[in-house]
C-alpha cells in the first residue's frame, strides 16, 4: 500500500462518472425509468396470464379496463395490448442494444485506429467504409434474407453492419484532432505504445461525442426496425415490435385510440430517457464539467 | 490640467457564477487626458480586460458593472444599447489580441471596414472605399486598393493587426482601447505595430489605453501606468516614475520578475568545459511536411520546416533555440525526439542514430528523452488524474512496478516540483497554469531523463509564475544533471536560461554562439534585428534606443528565397546573397551563416 497521504481517494474515470451521474437528478430518474421498463419487458410477459398471440374472443378491440383483465385493452384481433407491447419492447430494446453494441465496438475501434494511424492506413480503412456505405441498405437486407432465410438475428446483423459506419466516421474525425493534441504527443514522447495511447488517451476523450451519438442511434435503430417490419422484412406477425405496434395503431386511430397511445408512450418514454441519460453521461464523463455542479 | 477625456470612478464588475458572485474588478478609478496613453498592466485574471469591456458594455451575459465612467459628458455605464452603439466604434474603438479571430473570415477587408463607415458616418460606395484605402495606407499597408478585395486569411498576422487598427481609426475616435494588441505577433512584427501605434497617436491625437501583461511593451508606449492585481489597482502614476521607483510591493515583484534582455543572465551557471562525446548530435537534419496542392490533382508541395540543421549538445548543457513563429524551432525539438518523421540527416544520441531505429528500438530510449510543451493544460489528458498522468511514463518503462511504489515515486516527484502530493487524485483543470506546468515537468522528469526539450515551456505563463518555473527547471537540471534544449521566441527568457543560443530563420541556423557572446556581439543581421526589435522594460532605455526595424515579415517556407533565405529582409544584402547559400562558419566564438559576416 501507498504511504502517501491523499486528500481525495484514488479513483477511476468510471467511478467518478458514476458518482457524478448520481448527482444529476434528471439522469438518475431516466436511468431508473429505463431500468423499470427493461425489467418489466423481461419479467412481466412471463407472469401475465395472456400470450402475445392469444386471442380473447370475448374482447375484440376493447378499451383499457380493469374488469376484463386487459389493462391496456386489446387489439383488432383480441390480443392483449399490454402483453404485446411488452413483447414488442423485447424486440425493440434488443435490436437497439445489439445494434448499438455492434456500432460501439466496431465503430469506435475501427475509427480510432484509422484516425490514430493516419496516412495510408487511414485512407485504405476509410475507403472500405465508403464502399460499404455505397451498398444500398435494402439490397443488403434482401440479400441476407434470400441467402439465410427470414431471421430476427439477421436484422440485428444488418442494422449493426450499417450503423458502425457512421460511428467509425465520427470517431475517426475526432481522433484526427485528438491525435495532434499535446497530451497525446506527450504520451508518445513517454514511449507509450500506440495501442495503449488509443485505449488510455484517445477513447476516453472520445466518450462525450460517442455517448451523444449513441443516444441518437438508439431511436434511429428502433425506427429502422419498425420500417423493416412494415415492409415485411423485419419481425413478422404474430411477433411484434414497438414500431410495428405503432404502425398498426395508427391505422385504427379513429376507432381505438389506445392501440397507438400505449405503444407510443412506451417508445417515447424510452427515447426520452435515453436522451436524458446520454446528456447526463456526457457531462459526468468530463471531469472539467463536474466541479461546477 | 484640462478636463479628462475619460473619468472612471468606483468601477466594480461582478460575475454571477454557480459558485457565487465573482468580483472581477473592485473600486477601480482613473482619469485619462485627451491624447494621453495609459498602460494597464496586470497578470491574467487581474481584471484588466474586464474593466475595459465593462466600459464598452461588452461584458458577458452574467456580468454586471457599477460605478461611473464619464466620457465626453456622458456616463458610459448609464447609457442604453443604442446610445452606446453611437459611441462604440465611433468615439471609442477597440483592437483585440488575435487579429485572425477578430476579423470575419467570410468578409473581404473592404467590406468589414465599410461596415464601420456605414454605421457611423453613413458613408457607402466609392467614397467609403476611398476612405478605407486611405486609412490602410496610413497604417502602412502597401497596395491598399488591392488589399480591400482580399480576405483576412490572405493577409499575414502583422497585416491583419494593421487592418484592425485601420478599422478602429476609421472614424477618428478620441480613444483607442488596445487589448494585448501585439501578444499574438512575432517580436519583429510587434516592433512594427508598436512603432505604428506611436506614429498614429502623434498624427491623430488619439488617446490610447493599452492593456497588456508585458511590462516591456508599455515601457516604450505609455505616459502613465496602472498596475492591477486581482481586480484592484495597486499603483498608478507616470510610467517613468513607476519603472524607476515602484512604491507598491506587487509592482516591485512584477518588475523584478521580468527578465531583461539588456542584462546578463542571473540564473544559469557558466557552461562547463565540454569533455568527451556530445550527448546529442544533429547532422543535416531535415523535416518536411506535405502541403495540399494548389490545383486539384496537382502534386502535393513539400514544406521544409527544418532545412539542414547541424549541432551538438554536450551532457548537462543548456541550448536555447530562438526564432520567430514558423522558423521551425518547435519542429526541430520534435524531430530530435522523433515525434515527427525525419526527412533526412541524422540525430545521434550517445553514438546511436535515432533516425535509423524502428519504434520498438526507439521506445526504450524515450526514457532518456523527454519534452515539456507550451500549453500546460493542453498537454495533460483532461480525463486522467494527476497521479495517473505523472505515473504513465513510469508504468511504461517499468511495467512490473508495484502500484504503491509507483504512487510513492509520483508523490516524491510532485514534492520536488513544488506541488502538494496529497492533491494527486485531482484532475488537471483543478490546477492553475503554473501548477499544470509543474505537473508536466514532473511527468517529464519521473523517468530520470538525460535530455528534456522545453518547447516554449513558459510562454503561456504569467511573468511571476514564469520566473518560478524557470528557476525550478534550472534547479532540477542541476540536481538531475540534465541537458536542456530550451525553445522560445522571447529573447529575454532565452538569455536568462541558456548557455549557448541558436538563432533560426526559415528552418535554417542563422547564428549559433555562447549566450553572452551572442547578446553582446550579435554577428548575423537577423540576430541584430531580433535584438533591436525586442522591447526592454525600462522607459529610459526604451526611449533612447535607436530603432532599426526589420521590414516586412518572413517569406513563406513553401518558397524560400534562393541563396541566403534572409536576404529579402536584410539591409546588407548584395547580389551575391541571392546565388550563394552561406555556410555556417566560425567567426570568433560564434558560428554565423552570412556571406558578409566579416564586414558588418
Amino acid at each position: 500500500m501507498s504511504l502517501v497521504r491523499q486528500d481525495e481517494a484514488p479513483r477511476s474515470l468510471w467511478q467518478d462518472a458514476g458518482a457524478a451521474l448520481r448527482q444529476n437528478r434528471a439522469a438518475t430518474v431516466a436511468a431508473l425509468v429505463l431500468a423499470l421498463i427493461t425489467l418489466s419487458v423481461v419479467v412481466l410477459p412471463e407472469v401475465l396470464p395472456f400470450g402475445y398471440e392469444q386471442t380473447d374472443w370475448d374482447h375484440i378491440a376493447t378499451g383499457p379496463s380493469l374488469g376484463t383483465g386487459h389493462l391496456l385493452g386489446t387489439d383488432a384481433l383480441g390480443r392483449d395490448l399490454l402483453v404485446r407491447t411488452l413483447w414488442g419492447g423485447r424486440v425493440s430494446l434488443l435490436v437497439a442494444l445489439v445494434a448499438t453494441a455492434v456500432s460501439l465496438l466496431i465503430g469506435v475501434t475501427y475509427g480510432a485506429v484509422a484516425g490514430y494511424a493516419g496516412g495510408r492506413i487511414d485512407q485504405v480503412m476509410m475507403r472500405i467504409v465508403d464502399i460499404l456505405y455505397a451498398l444500398p441498405f435494402m439490397f443488403l437486407v434482401i440479400l441476407l434474407m434470400v441467402l439465410f432465410g427470414r431471421n430476427l438475428v439477421l436484422i440485428f446483423v444488418a442494422i449493426g453492419a450499417i450503423n458502425w459506419l457512421d460511428m467509425a466516421r465520427i470517431v475517426r474525425g475526432q481522433t484526427l484532432s485528438l491525435r495532434n493534441r499535446e497530451f497525446v504527443e506527450a504520451a508518445r514522447a513517454g514511449g507509450v505504445p500506440a495501442a495503449r495511447i488509443i485505449r488510455r488517451h484517445i477513447v476516453p476523450n472520445l466518450l462525450g461525442v460517442v455517448v451523444v451519438y449513441v443516444t441518437l442511434t438508439i431511436p434511429h435503430v428502433i425506427l429502422v426496425e419498425s420500417f423493416l417490419s412494415f415492409l415485411g422484412l423485419g419481425v413478422q406477425e404474430p411477433m411484434t415490435s414497438w414500431g410495428a405496434l405503432v404502425n398498426e395503431g395508427a391505422q385504427e386511430l379513429e376507432t381505438s385510440w389506445w392501440m397507438i397511445v400505449f405503444p407510443s408512450a412506451f417508445l417515447a418514454v424510452t427515447l426520452f430517457c435515453c436522451n436524458f441519460l446520454g446528456d447526463g453521461l456526457r457531462d459526468a464523463l468530463d471531469p472539467r464539467d463536474r466541479s461546477h455542479r | 490640467m484640462s478636463a479628462p477625456l475619460l473619468d472612471v470612478a468606483d468601477l466594480n464588475v461582478e460575475f454571477a457564477t454557480p459558485a457565487g458572485p465573482l468580483h472581477a474588478v473592485r473600486d477601480l478609478g482613473f482619469a485619462l487626458q485627451p491624447g494621453e496613453t495609459l498602460g494597464i498592466v496586470g497578470e491574467s485574471g487581474s481584471g484588466k480586460s474586464q474593466a475595459m469591456l465593462a466600459l464598452l458594455g461588452l461584458l458577458a451575459a452574467n456580468g454586471r458593472a457599477s460605478g461611473r465612467a464619464m466620457f465626453e459628458g456622458a456616463d458610459l455605464l448609464a447609457l442604453g444599447e443604442t446610445a452606446l452603439d453611437r459611441v462604440r466604434g465611433a468615439r471609442i474603438a477597440m483592437v483585440f489580441q488575435d487579429p485572425m479571430t477578430s476579423l470575419n473570415p467570410y468578409l473581404t477587408v473592404g467590406r468589414q471596414m465599410g461596415l464601420v463607415l456605414a454605421a457611423h458616418r453613413a458613408l457607402a460606395g466609392a467614397p467609403a472605399r476611398r476612405a478605407c484605402a486611405e486609412m490602410l495606407e496610413a497604417v502602412g499597408i502597401p497596395e491598399a486598393g488591392r488589399r480591400l478585395d482580399q480576405f483576412p486569411h490572405e493577409l499575414s498576422g502583422g497585416m491583419r493587426q494593421r487592418v484592425m487598427i485601420a478599422t478602429a481609426l476609421l472614424c477618428r475616435p478620441a480613444l483607442l482601447v488596445a487589448d494585448e494588441p501585439t501578444t499574438a505577433l512575432d517580436v519583429t512584427v510587434q516592433a512594427q505595430i508598436l512603432a505604428l501605434m506611436r506614429d498614429l497617436r502623434e498624427r491623430f491625437g488619439t488617446a490610447v489605453i493599452l492593456i497588456t501583461h508585458d511590462l516591456s511593451v508599455v515601457a516604450g508606449m505609455a505616459d502613465r501606468l496602472l498596475v492591477m492585481q486581482q481586480g484592484q489597482c495597486r499603483e498608478t502614476g507616470p510610467a517613468a516614475e513607476i519603472f524607476a521607483a515602484p512604491r507598491d510591493a506587487y509592482t516591485r515583484s512584477l518588475l523584478a520578475a521580468v527578465p531583461r534582455l539588456d542584462r546578463p543572465a542571473a540564473l544559469v551557471p557558466p557552461p562547463r568545459e565540454v569533455a568527451g562525446a556530445p550527448l546529442l548530435e544533429a547532422e543535416g537534419l531535415r523535416v518536411e511536411f506535405a502541403v495540399a496542392a494548389t490545383r486539384p490533382l496537382g502534386r502535393p508541395r513539400r514544406l521544409q520546416a527544418v532545412a539542414g540543421v547541424s549541432f551538438g549538445l554536450a551532457p548537462g548543457e543548456i541550448l536555447g533555440v530562438v526564432g520567430e513563429s514558423g522558423c521551425g524551432k518547435s519542429t526541430l525539438g520534435r524531430a530530435l525526439l522523433r515525434l515527427v518523421p525525419v526527412a533526412g540527416g541524422r540525430v545521434g544520441y550517445l553514438g546511436r542514430d535515432l533516425t535509423a531505429l524502428d519504434s520498438a528500438e526507439l521506445d526504450p530510449l524515450r526514457r532518456d528523452l523527454q519534452i515539456v510543451f507550451q500549453d500546460p493544460l493542453a498537454s495533460l489528458d483532461p480525463r486522467m488524474t494527476v497521479r495517473d498522468i505523472v505515473a504513465e511514463p513510469l508504468e511504461t518503462f517499468e511495467p512490473t512496478l508495484d502500484d504503491g511504489v509507483c504512487t510513492n515515486k509520483v508523490a516524491e516527484m510532485l514534492t520536488r516540483v513544488g506541488l502538494d502530493p496529497s492533491h494527486m487524485n485531482r484532475y488537471p483543470h483543478q490546477f492553475s497554469g503554473g501548477q499544470c506546468q509543474r505537473i508536466a515537468i514532473a511527468r517529464a522528469l519521473i523517468t530520470r531523463p538525460r535530455l528534456v526539450v522545453c518547447d516554449e515551456a513558459v510562454s503561456a505563463l504569467d511573468v511571476s509564475v514564469r520566473a518560478q518555473i524557470l528557476r525550478l527547471l534550472l534547479e532540477l537540471r542541476r540536481l538531475l544533471d540534465l541537458s536542456l534544449v530550451f525553445i522560445g521566441h522571447d529573447l529575454a527568457v532565452i538569455r536568462q536560461v541558456s548557455q549557448r543560443v541558436m538563432v533560426m530563420y526559415l528552418g535554417r541556423i542563422m547564428e549559433m554562439a555562447p549566450a553572452e557572446t551572442l547578446f553582446a556581439t550579435p554577428r548575423h543581421p537577423y540576430t541584430r534585428a531580433l535584438l533591436a526589435a525586442a522591447p526592454i522594460p525600462d522607459p529610459v532605455v526604451e526611449r533612447a534606443r535607436e530603432r532599426i526595424g526589420l521590414p516586412g515579415e518572413p517569406p513563406s517556407p513553401l518558397s524560400p528565397p534562393s541563396g541566403c533565405v534572409f536576404r529579402t529582409r536584410c539591409r546588407w544584402a548584395v547580389a551575391r546573397c541571392a546565388t550563394e547559400v552561406p555556410p555556417l562558419a566560425a567567426h570568433g566564438a560564434s558560428q554565423v551563416a552570412c556571406l558578409r559576416a566579416a564586414e558588418i
